[in-house]
């Protein structure tokens, strides 16, 4: 008896927690609401034979349940007129969703004719993008060529590439009221780019271009999701997707660089930068040596790509600017002179040159436990801790100890990678959930050993 | 026509004198069903563990600091696989599989008897090896139960050297196993069966087994070669399923191959997969609301041909899984609709269940309890596979926890609800001991409510967005904090259920010793298996002679009948007429 009335408990239950529950599709922001009238069709055929069937059974075993011992089962081995009925309601309910689901998917499938085109690129963590630019052409790509210059593996040769206009960061804008037909790369594995808001999602599939199209109706910043499960770092794949008015739109554009401009970059001039190198010896020392007494670390050895980001980082404000964090404060008005992108790009470039000796290990642990801890670290800082620029992972080995142990800290109680623009410290905030003081200490002794 | 002589073969059982003989090295199908059953279980603990950790980390995100990234998808990775083919799988088939089709088709043993040894012997090396990938460099793989690649053997995923080499080789090590299971199964129930048993007279238990074990026959090598495959690519440099890529920022040396085909091979096994744990828990739920409802199941045949329908449909829709996969989407509107046929026979065995209830006799038994349980779960995991099978609606919902809630609903707790039910009812017939009812009820009710209490919110959660797979939510805008208190309270429910299932083992061990006696046929069922000459039945299972069918395996509550069952063994009388001769 009980277990009737816990069925219908259940039924009813089931019922209200749908009403109730405060989980349901986020507000839509794309011309694909009729993908959320199937799901709401769905919803209805099947609540029904979910009520229905549950609380007959509920009704079965009141009133049929065994209550004295003559009690007798009725004895009707089938009932053919029953089993056609049920037969035939079930095919008619199963053609109400598949009919409508159809017709949607044939608008899935054919995207509009003037759909304007963009590339998303995935890759081991992370998304960027590419316009065609002014001739309307995406330029051909090539994995084999791809590298820390050409990360989006451009055929040089190619003059449509040429004006292809690349967005190397997690942030991508798009014009409201437009039909966009995304088409989806990636230089990897399998990922999935998925904003909810627009409801569709397709797989990005290395070695073949897969694709999507919708048409933004709301403006807004939303968020990016992979949703294949692509590595150890998949949870923090993210990025934005911000949609604007089409005037807004073009002005944004026009500011991005395009390749044939990405490709004459000059790399930075270390003369010039030696010059600019004097104040910060003051605390990273003249051979970029780093001085712990002045909580300034070792440069030397550092990737250029690395100690760019970072300087750019902390003369924007991305970093250092945490009221929490007090030694980055010390350093962001430092980099406040650094005007513009060339007076960086040297002085990194003075930086490559200077002696790389490796630091003295000052934090000790338990070196086995360390290695445990290291196999999530070494997919992306590699195996050596020798730094991979394709994740935006630094070097470790041999660097400053105390500095790492200190922005673990960090990073674990959000004080860096918590800014918004700072894409790359979130992902690492959200790696280092599970380390205390004792474990980031016991993995320091282990990258010591490198 | 059943093979009598094959079914009859005392002559042939080698009959071991000592203890091991009997017990390790034994050919007897029981003994041997046993060992599958504990082995299966072992590993079954394992899996119950590992989503322990996962649970642990999603509702506690940061807490328990032995949860690393690398560990979470392991877990979810292992959990998976295990779950699905060395838990269920193995129990289903080589469990009840060898326990009941020769006891319920009236053979003295399997077909094949040392075949059917070699099978369990070629399965445990398989668990070993699955098992050993926890203590090799770096751990088992962390490339999710689908193995997909290129992750599965790119560096940038946990176990991408050695655990998914392990775990390759014992999914090759387990379909050799299983073949040799497989093909005792189907020979034995077409080809042994005693006489009087036509195939029209079989309990549903033995017909969703041999069904799911021909899909199983079928699908499996599929995976074979795509392990196989996938081991070259890794191991040899070949690019059966890798492209060019650029893995890290390092050109890989392969070229040319496909990733979406290695899904359609996976899928071409995994999608019958999902049925070749289903069916054998709609035949023996089929049996078990039938004897405690004292009342013949209802529509025999067509739950017969409904089974046979569901296996052979199994074969056309696996790409359901792959909609967003990036495979030409035109494929949706054929799998789409092949999906939401097979909706029909799969509805028709659900209103069966219940219209046998329908002016039953109905008997709260334990493992009524479970069947019970069974059509309510089953219910709310099909039909949220309509919503998943329906391409469209799918694509927003693809990759979310609705995904997990739906599958969870369908294949884990559906078929655990039929394993423990099926375990409470043939635990007399193997022990001659009864489970304890008190234990029984509190493990059922624990385990009912409380995945339902874990897997309802998840269809939820997953429909506002949740992706599946993430070791961490983050800050993710659009999540609101409910969702994080959606993921406590799961996590504690999962924590009950885990520890209700300690209970279930407790009350194996106690009623394995102290457990009431059993009379004969505790549950009064017209089946054979319960019929046999010695109780427990020995090894040979018959005595003397084997048994003769005279009726269908439903004969409850015949009108005119002494007795509210009729054994399928029982000769006619003026009482009995052939009834149920279909």
């Amino acid at each position: 008896m009980a277990i009737a009335i816990i069925l219908i408990v259940l039924v009813v239950g089931s019922v209200v927690f749908h009403f109730m529950s405060p989980w349901y599709f986020t507000e839509i922001a794309s011309n694909w609401t009729a993908i959320d009238t199937t799901v709401t069709i769905t919803f209805i055929v099947c609540g029904v034979v979910f009520v229905a069937a549950n609380l007959f059974m509920a009704y079965c075993i009141i009133k049929y349940r065994n209550k004295d011992k003559n009690q007798r089962a009725d004895y009707e081995p089938e009932n053919k007129k029953l089993e056609g009925w049920l037969t035939a309601i079930t095919t008619v309910g199963v053609v109400a969703m598949l009919a409508p689901g159809l017709i949607v998917w044939g608008k899935f499938v054919s995207p509009p004719e003037n759909a304007a085109i963009v590339e998303v690129v995935g890759q081991q963590w992370q998304w960027s993008f590419r316009f065609p630019g002014k001739d309307g052409q995406l330029g051909t790509t090539d994995s084999r060529k791809i590298s820390i210059d050409n990360p989006f593996g451009m055929n040089d040769e190619d003059p449509y590439g040429q004006d292809d206009i690349l967005i190397e960061g997690n942030e991508v804008h798009i014009p409201k009221g437009l039909p966009i037909k995304f088409l989806l790369r990636s230089k990897d594995v399998l990922h999935n780019f998925t904003v909810p808001q627009f409801r569709v999602k397709m797989d990005l599939v290395p070695g073949m271009v897969t694709w999507q199209w919708l048409t933004p109706t709301r403006v807004g910043t939303f968020e990016i999701l992979c949703e294949e499960l692509c590595g150890i770092g998949h949870h923090t794949m993210r990025g934005k997707v911000t949609v604007v008015e089409e005037e807004q739109f073009n002005t944004w554009l026009a500011q991005q660089p395009t390749y044939a401009m990405l490709a004459a970059r000059t790399a930075g001039n270390a003369q010039a930068g030696q010059a600019q190198y004097q104040i910060c010896a003051a605390c990273h020392g003249v051979q970029g040596e780093g001085n712990q007494m002045l909580n300034a670390p070792k440069l030397s050895g550092q990737e250029d790509w690395y100690l760019k980001r970072q300087l750019t980082y902390f003369r924007d404000g991305i970093r250092g600017s945490n009221p929490e964090d007090v030694l980055g404060q010390q350093m962001a008005p430092m980099a406040a002179g650094l005007v513009n992108d060339v007076l960086i790009d040297d002085l990194a470039a003075y930086i490559q040159t200077l002696p790389d000796e490796p630091a003295e290990p000052t934090v000790h642990g338990d070196v086995d436990n360390g290695q445990q801890l290291y196999i999530t670290c070494g997919k992306c800082h590699g195996r050596q801790g020798e730094g991979r620029w394709a994740v935006n992972a630094p070097r470790l080995a041999g660097m400053s100890d105390w500095y790492l142990a200190a922005q673990l800290r960090n990073f674990k109680q959000g004080i860096r990678g918590a800014h918004p623009q700072d894409a790359t410290g979130r992902q690492m905030e959200s790696m280092v959930l599970s380390l205390d003081d004792e474990k980031i200490n016991d993995l320091i002794a282990y990258i010591n050993t490198f | 026509m059943a093979h009598v002589a094959l079914a009859d073969k005392e002559q042939e059982l080698a009959h071991p004198k000592t203890w091991i003989g009997m017990y390790v090295w034994s050919q007897d199908h029981k003994i041997i069903g046993i060992q599958y059953i504990i082995t299966a279980t072992a590993v079954g603990v394992i899996a119950l563990i590992l989503s322990g950790l996962m649970r642990l980390q999603l509702g506690f995100p940061g807490v328990f600091d032995f949860i690393q990234p690398d560990e979470y998808y392991q877990a979810v990775t292992m959990h998976g696989m295990i779950m699905i083919v060395f838990m269920l799988t193995a129990f289903f088939l080589g469990g009840f599989g060898n326990v009941l089709v020769p006891l319920m088709c009236g053979a003295r043993d399997m077909a094949f008897p040392y075949m059917n040894m070699l099978s369990y012997w070629v399965y445990l090396l398989s668990v070993i090896v699955v098992c050993a990938s926890f203590f090799v460099p770096e751990g088992p793989t962390g490339a999710g139960w689908t193995l997909y690649p290129p992750q599965a053997i790119t560096e940038g995923t946990p176990g991408a050297d050695w655990g998914i080499i392990c775990m390759t080789v014992s999914l090759g090590l387990f379909v050799v196993a299983f073949t040799m299971g497989g093909l005792n199964y189907v020979t034995t129930a077409f080809q042994a069966r005693t006489r009087g048993m036509t195939l029209m007279r079989m309990p549903l238990s033995v017909w969703g087994i041999i069904m799911a074990t021909i899909l199983g026959l079928l699908a499996f090598p599929a995976l074979l070669v795509s392990v196989i495959m996938m081991t070259l690519d890794k191991t040899l440099d070949t690019s059966f399923f890798m492209p060019a890529i650029s893995s890290l920022g390092e050109n890989l040396s392969h070229e040319g191959g496909s990733p979406i085909l290695f899904q359609h091979l996976f899928w071409f096994f995994g999608h019958p997969e999902v049925y070749i744990v289903a069916l054998p828990a709609f035949g023996i739920v089929s049996d078990l609301i039938s004897t405690h409802a004292r009342k013949n199941i209802f529509g025999y045949r067509m739950m017969v041909w409904a089974i046979v329908a569901i296996g052979g449909l199994s074969f056309i829709v696996w790409a359901h899984h792959m909609y967003v996969s990036g495979m030409n989407p035109y494929f949706g509107f054929f799998f789409a609709t092949t999906t939401l046929i097979i909706a029909v026979p799969t509805a028709i065995k659900v209103y069966n269940w219940v219209l046998t209830l329908w002016r039953g006799n109905i008997h709260l038994t334990v493992p009524m309890l479970f069947a019970i349980g069974f059509i309510f779960t089953f219910i709310h995991g099909g039909i949220t596979g309509l919503f998943l099978g329906n391409v469209v609606v799918d694509v927003p919902l693809s990759d979310t926890y609705f995904v997990v809630g739906h599958f969870h609903m369908v294949m884990g707790v559906s078929p655990f609800l039929v394993v423990f039910g099926g375990i409470y009812h043939w635990f007399p017939l193997l022990t001659g001991r009864m489970l304890n009812d008190a234990m029984g009820k509190i493990h059922f009710w624990l385990t009912f409510l409380g995945t339902y209490a874990i897997y309802l919110p998840m269809h939820y959660i997953g429909i506002l967005g949740v992706p599946r797979r993430y070791y961490a939510n983050g800050t993710t805008e659009f999540l609101p904090d409910s969702v994080h208190a959606a993921n406590f309270s799961i996590t504690i429910a999962a924590l009950v259920v885990a520890a209700a299932q300690f209970l279930f083992l407790i009350n194996i061990f106690w009623s394995l010793f102290k457990g009431r006696k059993s009379p004969r046929n505790p549950w009064r069922a017209t089946t054979i298996e319960w019929q046999t000459p010695d109780y427990p039945p020995k090894h040979g299972n018959w005595g003397k002679e084997l048994p003769v069918v005279h009726r269908w395996a439903y004969s409850y509550s015949v009108p005119g009948a002494k007795e509210d069952f009729i054994p399928q063994n029982e000769p006619p009388s003026k009482y009995t007429r052939g009834e149920g001769e279909v």
